[in-house]
């Protein structure tokens, strides 16, 4: 269990060797030491240097590779809408990405310093890296359902919506408009025509639900009674038929929760919800209003967010990859953090500093060197994403979330038909990284010179 | 540190220490919060492979919360039933096994002779190795794609293999070289003494010596290649697709095939978790060191 705190974190992006040149202690012939680095040498070779120029050559000609194009294929990439979409997200991806990774992790690394179940947080955070991008995939796939009845998050959505703002019960309803006087008066609300009285109960038939789509279980209707203003909303439909139109028969069920409102005037001056038996009871002031049945009875229900739709489709990838790379962050901070003296922050609290002026003064610039190299590492890892986005982004929005390493793959082997395109891509991707690629040279070079 | 510690720990005033440890239960609520969240998502498709495609179809996964009686592990059932799946799940041992062999092996050797022999210009082609470490992936696949066309292994589980060689080789040669370095001298010459050549040395001395690293090295070549979807998803056919090719063709219609996918992705994360909770040490410091990838 212990391991994941106590790990001294390694390399990242600038691996830093312990370099002392050393002399064979054997007096090694040449052609032992070829033998031993020849098999490695031809692979590296034939697989990586080999494609690193082609891939260069290929990109100066055209689609099917017969015509020599120049750097059009890199005109093209930076013209073309597709391939566009691409590099503007690449490019959120690595100002976003790495920077809130790291933030996490930084935040995570100190907290868990002071608890004593930091471990086991710790190895709950680190434990996505160990998992395929494709997996992680489909979890968050899963996650981001847009039915809050499936997807977590809108299930968490549409609970936090729905404790705001009250949620409609009977989505589609309608009154039998044969059989009442209730008429549509705009909005998508109800109201009659007629007004209502003291001793005379209303009715307020309603259809357009299956009885045995009623959410829970509804109770039968009663016919309201009494001096009162009163009234019955109900199911004015039964199964199998029967029943006289506009009537409270044996068995329709009643509809509880659907909001009356008295009217006078264009005014509302009463309201009252409909009880378990479909009755409700107004205040006599109501008497000689007209009701109305307000809109939020029949709204549709509050769906969710569309995590995957064209706006949101990025930011909700960038999340999945968050959680899978928190942990390397968190546990690389970690580990310079457990390197830093801690007499200095005693020192700071002496001084009176308090804890957000000790993290914000004293540990942030003194962990600085750690915290490059992991944003730098992420970077790295970001600019190349592509089985998130290929698993995560449905079909239609495919083309919203559209990365470089993704719009290489649709260009040479997702149907693009277009290698010279795709070549350009990778070109410019290992541009990307080719700083990086000469911080390492450098730093080899100064430890050699040591 | 302690001594230290409790005096100046007195100094600090009584209001000072109650409002720090109000401040230490928001964070520990924070961090029970952040677990959870952690926690869910893979929870929550874990339970998903345990129910019925008819009850994913009409409700959550918390529901199991309610009805604890829909677990059941047909999916997994028919899921293992299918010729692709476990068909797939081979190719996937195929192609790891002998990628991180190969990767391992090849690398220690060069590795080796990058640290114990003498011979012109060592230090140059080591640079060329360092050079070669943060080339992505994605650069050599069209090219290999020609290349392997050409010599007829497109589509073969050969060319996934030596793709993930070829690009595993950089940083196992880099991490082995600094390792196998570090071995004190004395011992090696005290093996030559005793008439040992290099290959003695090398299979005697320095491999077992460099048991940890190879260890680190051996884990993360193997996760990498066990987890790869787009080097498999180019260079394979549907012969010889891996287990996470053959569950990407599923995702298009990811609401009908969920009772695949769930149970499928898990089983591809078993052998990942358990490396994971078997081998922590190793598996961090691998991933540590070749994150770069």
């Amino acid at each position: 269990m212990t391991s994941v705190a106590n790990s001294t974190g390694g390399a990242g992006a600038l691996p830093t060797p312990s370099v002392s040149p050393r002399k064979s202690v054997t007096g090694t012939r040449l052609w032992v030491a070829v033998l031993f680095l020849l098999p490695a040498f031809v692979l590296l070779g034939a697989l990586v240097v080999y494609p690193i120029g082609y891939s260069v050559w290929r990109s100066l000609y055209d689609a099917d590779g017969s015509g020599f194009v120049g750097l059009k294929n890199y005109g093209d990439i930076f013209s073309n809408d597709a391939t566009l979409t691409a590099v503007r997200n690449t490019a959120i991806w690595v100002a976003v990405a790495p920077a809130l990774v790291t933030a996490l992790g930084l935040i995570f690394a100190v907290m868990t310093e002071r608890v004593r179940w930091g471990t086991a947080f710790k190895l709950i955070v680190f434990m996505p890296m160990a998992i395929s991008m494709l997996a992680a995939g489909i979890i968050f796939r899963l996650v981001y359902e847009q039915d809050p009845h499936l997807g977590a998050a809108n299930a968490v959505a549409k609970s936090i919506h729905d404790t705001f703002v009250s949620s409609s019960v009977y989505p589609g309803a309608r009154p039998n408009e044969t059989a009442t006087d209730l008429k549509p008066s705009g909005g998508g609300a109800f109201t009659t025509t007629g007004t209502v009285h003291a001793g005379t109960p209303a009715l307020l038939p309603l259809v357009g639900i299956a009885p045995n789509r009623l959410p829970g279980t509804p109770e039968n209707a009663r016919a309201a009674s009494g001096s009162g203003v009163t009234g019955t909303v109900w199911l004015d439909f039964k199964l199998g038929g029967g029943g006289t139109k506009g009537k409270v028969d044996p068995g329709e069920k009643a509809l509880k929760g659907v909001k009356v409102e008295a009217v006078k005037g264009g005014k509302v001056v009463a309201s009252a919800k409909s009880g378990a038996d479909g009755t409700f009871t107004l205040p006599a002031k109501a008497d000689g209003a007209r009701l109305r049945l307000p809109a939020s009875n029949f709204s549709a229900p509050y769906n969710g967010i569309d995590w995957l739709g064209p706006t949101l489709v990025t930011p909700a990838i960038i999340g999945a990859y968050v959680w899978m790379w928190a942990g390397f962050a968190m546990v690389l901070i970690a580990a310079g953090l457990a390197g830093v003296d801690r007499n200095l922050l005693e020192a700071a609290r002496v001084d009176g500093a308090n804890e957000w002026q000790v993290f914000r003064r004293v540990t942030v610039p003194l962990l600085a060197p750690v915290l490059v190299v992991v944003l730098i590492t992420l970077m790295i890892n970001v600019m190349k994403i592509f089985d998130l986005v290929y698993i995560i982004a449905p079909q239609p929005s495919q083309d919203d979330a559209n990365v470089l390493a993704l719009q290489l793959f649709l260009s040479s082997f997702g149907g693009g038909g277009n290698e010279g395109v795709g070549s350009a891509i990778g070109v410019i991707l290992l541009l990307l990284v080719l700083p990086v690629m000469f911080v390492n040279i450098r730093r080899l070079r100064k430890e050699r010179q040591r | 540190m302690t001594a230290l510690d409790t005096t100046v720990r007195a100094k600090r005033s009584v209001a000072t220490r109650v409002a720090s440890g109000a401040a230490g239960g928001v964070m520990r609520i924070f961090l029970i919060l952040v677990a959870l969240f952690w926690l869910v998502p893979t929870f929550g498709l874990l339970v998903s492979s345990f129910r019925d495609p008819t009850d994913i179809a009409t409700s959550g996964w918390w529901k199991v919360f309610t009805a604890p009686s829909q677990l059941t592990a047909r999916s997994y059932q028919s899921l293992l039933e299918k010729d692709a799946i476990t068909h797939a799940l081979f190719n996937t041992i195929w192609i790891t096994v002998p990628a991180t062999l190969l990767v391992v092996i090849l690398g220690a050797m060069a590795g080796y002779a990058f640290a114990w022999m003498d011979f012109k210009g060592r230090d140059w082609w080591f640079l060329v190795v360092v050079a070669l470490l943060v080339v992505p992936v994605q650069v050599a696949l069209i090219p290999l794609a020609d290349l392997f066309g050409r010599i007829g292994i497109f589509g073969d589980i050969i060319g996934v293999v030596l793709f993930h060689v070829g690009f595993g080789l950089p940083f196992a040669i880099f991490l082995l070289r600094n390792f196998f370095a570090e071995i004190p001298r004395e011992l090696l010459e005290a093996a030559r003494l005793d008439g040992a050549g290099e290959t003695r040395l090398f299979l005697t001395v320095v491999m077992p010596l460099g048991a940890p690293a190879i260890a680190s090295l051996g884990i993360f070549q193997f996760l990498w290649v066990w987890n790869d979807m787009l080097v498999a998803l180019v260079f394979s056919n549907a012969e010889s697709q891996p287990l996470t090719v053959a569950l990407q063709q599923q995702v298009r219609q990811f609401g009908n095939n969920i009772d695949v996918l769930a149970p499928g992705a898990f089983i591809s994360m078993v052998i990942p978790l358990v490396v994971f909770f078997a081998f922590q040490r190793q598996f961090v410091s691998g991933v540590m060191a070749g994150a770069v990838k």
